[in-house]
């Protein structure tokens, strides 16, 4: 019984338009990327439904960054909103966006991070939010410094926000990296160069915006975020 | 169509925000049925990876964890055991995060007293047996042990995303 197969296939970067597992230029995926191939699930089987995280004890207060202990921390204050959508462009309600970040001086309320940059006080690095009905989500924080890091000799990772958003489907699970425009060190970055479409990596730059730019008070940045599977062709 | 954001690595920081929390109980410990899970998560040399996070559904009972590794390469979950469905033996869903790692790695748990299930399993008894293995848990101390290797020998079979 069960003479079938399934089928194996090798990693694909869906055109430049996703990482492979395997970049050597980030040296940390030479020894973790898989090296056998993929077992392709039919789709039938494949988890198409996923977890809801619709409720639990998600708090106005878990988006703003800049007031989660007794001071205010240092650096540029900054707004992060946008969407998250599906591949369909439809947007994903009620699903949970976890952020975390450096302080604006490049440095990680980590152990592990031994950076000498100072450590802000006021500054956990930590939110969550739920999208709203149509698929909103909104930050407060301050904008993250960039940081050393010993991939290769004087590496520096631009500045950037981590982000973990949830989806419909346990397959929609996304981790990613929202960069800010501009940013000189992008293009040295082993991690967002392992995106090699220019416009899939720009997908990962978010926006200044002048509409959620406050006077007297914040800059403003947009970023969009799509859940599903890159399609193998488009 | 819109086009999907790429994925990147959680890097090694990621605990300031997807582990503010103990999340690693799908079910309640020391509730009727929790099945405590532990295994190890290993590079390609062996060697423990101390910054990955192991996520684990079970589509069967709608239970939803995680744990991220310590020193040594160690998770927990706790589980109810999760129940057959439409044709498939019982398993949990898994997802691993790392640094090193530019996208998640999808595999699935299986359970070692289900011989039966997991021979007519679709996805199990269309692998080859050496692949088989390593998505079966071992028993151990009342619990399972399921051990998560990235690359090598031995690697845990993985699916295409």
């Amino acid at each position: 019984m069960n003479a079938h197969r399934l089928v194996r296939v090798e990693d694909s970067d869906r055109g430049g338009r996703e990482p492979l597992y395997l970049h050597p230029d980030y040296r940390s995926s030479v020894k973790r990327a898989p090296t056998a191939p993929l077992v392709l699930l039919p789709e039938a089987l494949a988890d198409r439904t996923g977890p809801a995280f619709g409720d639990g004890d998600v708090t106005a207060a878990d988006a703003d960054l800049t007031t989660q202990q007794d001071g205010e921390p240092l650096g540029e204050r900054i707004v992060v909103s946008g969407r998250v959508l599906g591949s369909d462009g439809r947007p994903v309600p009620g699903t949970l966006i976890e952020i975390w970040q450096a302080n604006a001086a490049g440095r990680y309320r980590h152990a592990n991070d031994r950076h000498p940059a100072p450590l802000d006080p006021n500054f956990t690095g930590a939110g969550r939010c739920l999208t709203d009905s149509e698929g909103r989500y909104r930050f407060v924080s301050v904008k993250p410094g960039a940081y050393p890091w010993r991939n290769h000799p004087n590496a520096w990772r631009p500045a950037h926000i981590h982000l973990s958003v949830f989806g419909r489907a346990f397959t929609d699970r996304l981790v990613t990296q929202m960069y800010f425009p501009g940013d000189p060190l992008f293009e040295f970055d082993p991690i967002s160069q392992s995106v090699r479409d220019p416009a899939a990596r720009r997908r990962m730059v978010s926006a200044f915006d002048w509409e959620t730019t406050t006077p007297e008070w914040a800059l403003g940045y947009t970023f969009d975020i799509v859940l599903g599977t890159t399609p193998m062709e488009d | 169509m819109a086009h999907p954001t790429p994925s990147q690595t959680v890097g090694p920081f990621f605990s300031i925000g997807m582990c503010t929390r103990p999340q690693h109980e799908l079910v309640p410990a020391g509730g009727d049925g929790a099945v405590a899970i532990s295994g190890r998560v290993t590079d390609g040399d062996g060697e423990p990876v101390p910054d990955a996070v192991v996520e684990a559904w079970d589509r069967s009972g709608g239970g939803w964890g995680r744990c991220g590794t310590d020193a040594e390469g160690a998770y927990l979950l706790v589980s109810a055991r999760p129940a057959p469905a439409a044709g498939e033996a019982p398993h949990l869903a898994i997802l691993v995060f790392a640094r090193g790692l530019l996208k998640p790695l999808m595999t699935r748990m299986y359970l070692p007293d289900e011989a039966e299930a997991n021979a007519a399993d679709p996805v199990l008894s269309a692998l080859e047996p050496d692949e088989r293995a390593t998505l079966v848990a071992r028993p151990a101390d009342g619990g399972l042990t399921f051990d998560i290797r990235l690359q090598g020998g031995g690697q845990t079979t993985f699916f295409a995303l």
